[in-house]
């Protein structure tokens, strides 16, 4: 019974991870295709990289996603952290949920949705002050992070949540001004969630067409704009190059992302063990 | 500890001392809640003055006002002869000690300690010296690297008065210091911290709903209700002369009986009680209107168990044994008395063997002296 129910349980997980990384891991090999034909193995190579590296409109394209992701992640993480101190912190006020949820929509707003309303907001707006004449970099920027502040809004409040109050009034009762308590103890407390939610906007901003497209102008494009429009002329061994290059990328990120947080987790977890023993 | 008693002081029972908290009329209000209701307290230097009360009796929002960080909504605050009015937390000379302890997680014991001293600006020498010291009072030398998560309980409670400790304050607010501590700990700490407070002469002020706790620490006991101080006074006074029900009620354990003056002379009064089924003798006067409802109070420990019946007509009732506990030094015993209530008895095991024990269901007599009752009237 017990063997039988394990066979079952290994065979869905190998069927599991083969349906979700056979794709992904069979565009990696034919990355390393000698032969110009995608689907026609004629033996290993790394000649594809070395292609892409001559590709000026390519390195063009992902140097410019590389900054808007930066720009992004860095704005989400200021914008979404202060958010996050706010509905931490201003207790019960009244129509907190609405804010919070409000905070937390384009979590599941559908980006084609997102996009749109973007174009037309910049479109509309275009004449006002502070507001982009044209649409390019600052634009998709700016898209960017109303979609991906919410990630870290959520990351950084629910670190806030956890943490004891008291920490914050005991530097106070120290002889700390606020503003100095903010940075000596709030935020070292809450680095790691900025860090995890500064990789994972990093992230979200890297691999998003959707948004991008809609908000991108005539001359702009994005790495992930510039492979799908290449895709359309017929999908060529450096496409998948230089995809390769990107999970490469992005796993990193993601990986480093789960480590701070997991890290962050159990230190907390070894804090609240220890108060358990201490008792 | 408290200090041996020839070496005592007692402050508060001299006119011309100054108070060195002057606590004038402090009411805190949250919406229609009142949290802390008109309270005034004169807290002199080198006390350990406990607010002791249940929980929402309003000691801690008066600890926070302290402190500085709750806003009084009517009164004044004075420490050491300065209106504590508008003065925010960081500028007054006020430490506290956390019930949580809040040792910032991510410094060393070290940093910790010499965190409220680098907001000072003190010279670095300085700050090294003064931390050590510290830290070899509260005994925690050769910790000062590690990280307040690689620490056992009573070390991090130590670290955290060594932090409130180092900056010398005029004053210490300990918020129930001894919360998070296992029994044995406790009474270890208890006495530890006595002797720090004795050694540094700094001022506490502890908030606790442990009243085992306020007796051996305090000089002097505010027991709190609903936002009212409703006594003030020594443990002793406390214990033995408590001023209401409640009090009566929250220190120790006690037994009432309910009744009506029948005799009223300067020097004793009578009570009838039903719940007694006998008249209560008390050997000094009381002031309540004749024919009061009053409640006469007797401790435990101050009642007598006997299987003779008392040669005295009061201040008795006979009664069958319904419960005993065992303690050790001392037994429980619980007497359903003829009247129908049931009082509480306890008796120190002096020897060893009794042949004569008391057991289950045996008709015994109870009794106390007339000078052990106390009479309160509301």
């Amino acid at each position: 019974m017990n063997q039988n129910r394990s066979m079952f349980l290994l065979s869905s997980l190998v069927l599991g991870f083969a349906f979700l990384y056979i794709p992904i891991l069979s565009m990696i090999v034919f990355s390393f295709n000698e032969s110009k034909l995608v689907t026609v193995w004629g033996g290993f190579s790394v000649k594809w990289y070395g292609e892409l590296l001559g590709n000026r409109q390519m390195l063009d394209a992902a140097w410019l996603s590389v900054r808007i992701a930066a720009v992004t992640a860095t704005g989400a993480v200021v914008i979404g952290t202060m958010a996050g101190l706010a509905l931490a912190r201003f207790g019960q006020f009244r129509s907190r949920t609405v804010f919070s949820g409000m905070v937390t929509a384009p979590l599941v707003m559908p980006e084609v949705i997102t996009g749109l309303s973007l174009l037309l907001l910049f479109v509309a707006f275009a004449p006002l002050p502070f507001v982009p004449d044209s649409r390019g970099f600052s634009t998709i920027t700016i898209a960017h992070m109303t979609l991906t502040l919410s990630y870290v809004t959520v990351i950084v409040q629910s670190r806030l949540s956890t943490m004891d109050d008291s920490l914050e009034e005991a530097a106070l009762d120290l002889g700390a001004r606020p503003a100095k308590v903010f940075m000596l103890i709030t935020l070292p407390i809450i680095a790691p969630a900025m860090v995890s939610g500064w990789l994972l906007a990093f992230t979200l901003s890297l691999d998003d067409l959707v948004i991008a497209s809609f908000t991108a102008g005539p001359s702009t494009n994005t790495l992930p704009m510039m492979i799908f429009s290449t895709v359309r002329r017929g999908i060529t061994p450096e496409i998948n190059a230089l995809a390769t290059i990107m999970v490469a990328i992005v796993t990193l990120f993601v990986v480093i992302a789960g480590i701070t947080m997991s890290r962050q987790e159990k230190r907390r977890q070894r804090e609240m063990r220890a108060v358990a023993i201490g008792t | 500890m408290a200090a041996r008693p020839e070496e005592r002081k007692a402050p508060w029972l001299d006119a011309k001392a100054q108070p060195y908290i002057r606590i004038e009329g402090i009411t805190k209000k949250f919406g229609e809640f009142v949290a802390v209701n008109d309270v005034s307290l004169n807290i002199y230097r080198g006390e350990i003055f406990c607010l002791l009360g249940g929980s929402g009796c309003g000691k801690t929002t008066l600890l926070r006002m302290l402190a500085g960080f709750e806003q009084p909504s009517a009164g004044r605050i004075f420490i050491d002869g300065v209106s504590m009015e508008g003065v925010p937390p960081y500028e007054r000379p006020v430490n506290m000690m956390f019930q949580s302890y809040a040792l910032f997680p991510h410094m060393t014991v070290e940093q910790n300690v010499a965190f409220g001293l680098k907001q000072e600006k003190l010279p670095r020498e300085e700050i090294e010296s003064r931390v050590a010291d510290m830290l070899g009072i509260v005994k925690l030398g050769g910790m000062e690297k590690r990280k307040p998560h690689q620490l056992s309980g009573g070390q991090r409670q130590r670290v955290a008065l060594a932090r409130s400790l180092v900056k010398r304050p005029k004053l210490l607010l300990l918020d129930e210091p001894l919360g998070a501590l296992d029994k044995k700990l406790r009474e270890h700490t208890q006495f530890e911290l006595v002797n720090i407070q004795e050694r540094l002469g700094v001022t506490f002020i502890v908030v606790t709903h442990d009243q085992e706790e306020a007796m051996t620490l305090a000089s002097r006991i505010g027991v709190m209700n609903q936002g009212y101080i409703v006594q003030v006074g020594t443990p002793h006074e406390i214990y033995e002369f408590p001023n209401s029900r409640f009090v009566t009620e929250f220190i120790g354990n006690v037994n009432m009986f309910e009744g009506r003056i029948v005799e009223d002379e300067p020097d004793h009064v009578t009570i009838s009680s039903d719940e007694l089924g006998g008249p209560l003798y008390v050997g000094h006067g009381v002031s309540a209107a004749p024919e009061a409802q009053v409640w006469a109070a007797v401790r435990p420990e101050k009642m007598i168990l006997s299987r003779e019946q008392p040669s005295f007509e009061y201040n008795r009732a006979s009664g069958v044994i319904k419960e005993i506990a065992y303690m050790g030094d001392a037994s429980i015993y619980l007497v359903l008395l003829d009247s129908g209530k049931t009082v509480r008895i306890t008796q120190p095991n002096t020897y060893r063997h009794a042949d004569d024990r008391l057991t289950w269901d045996d008709r015994v007599w109870v009794s106390w002296d007339e000078s052990s009752s106390v009479v309160v009237t509301e």
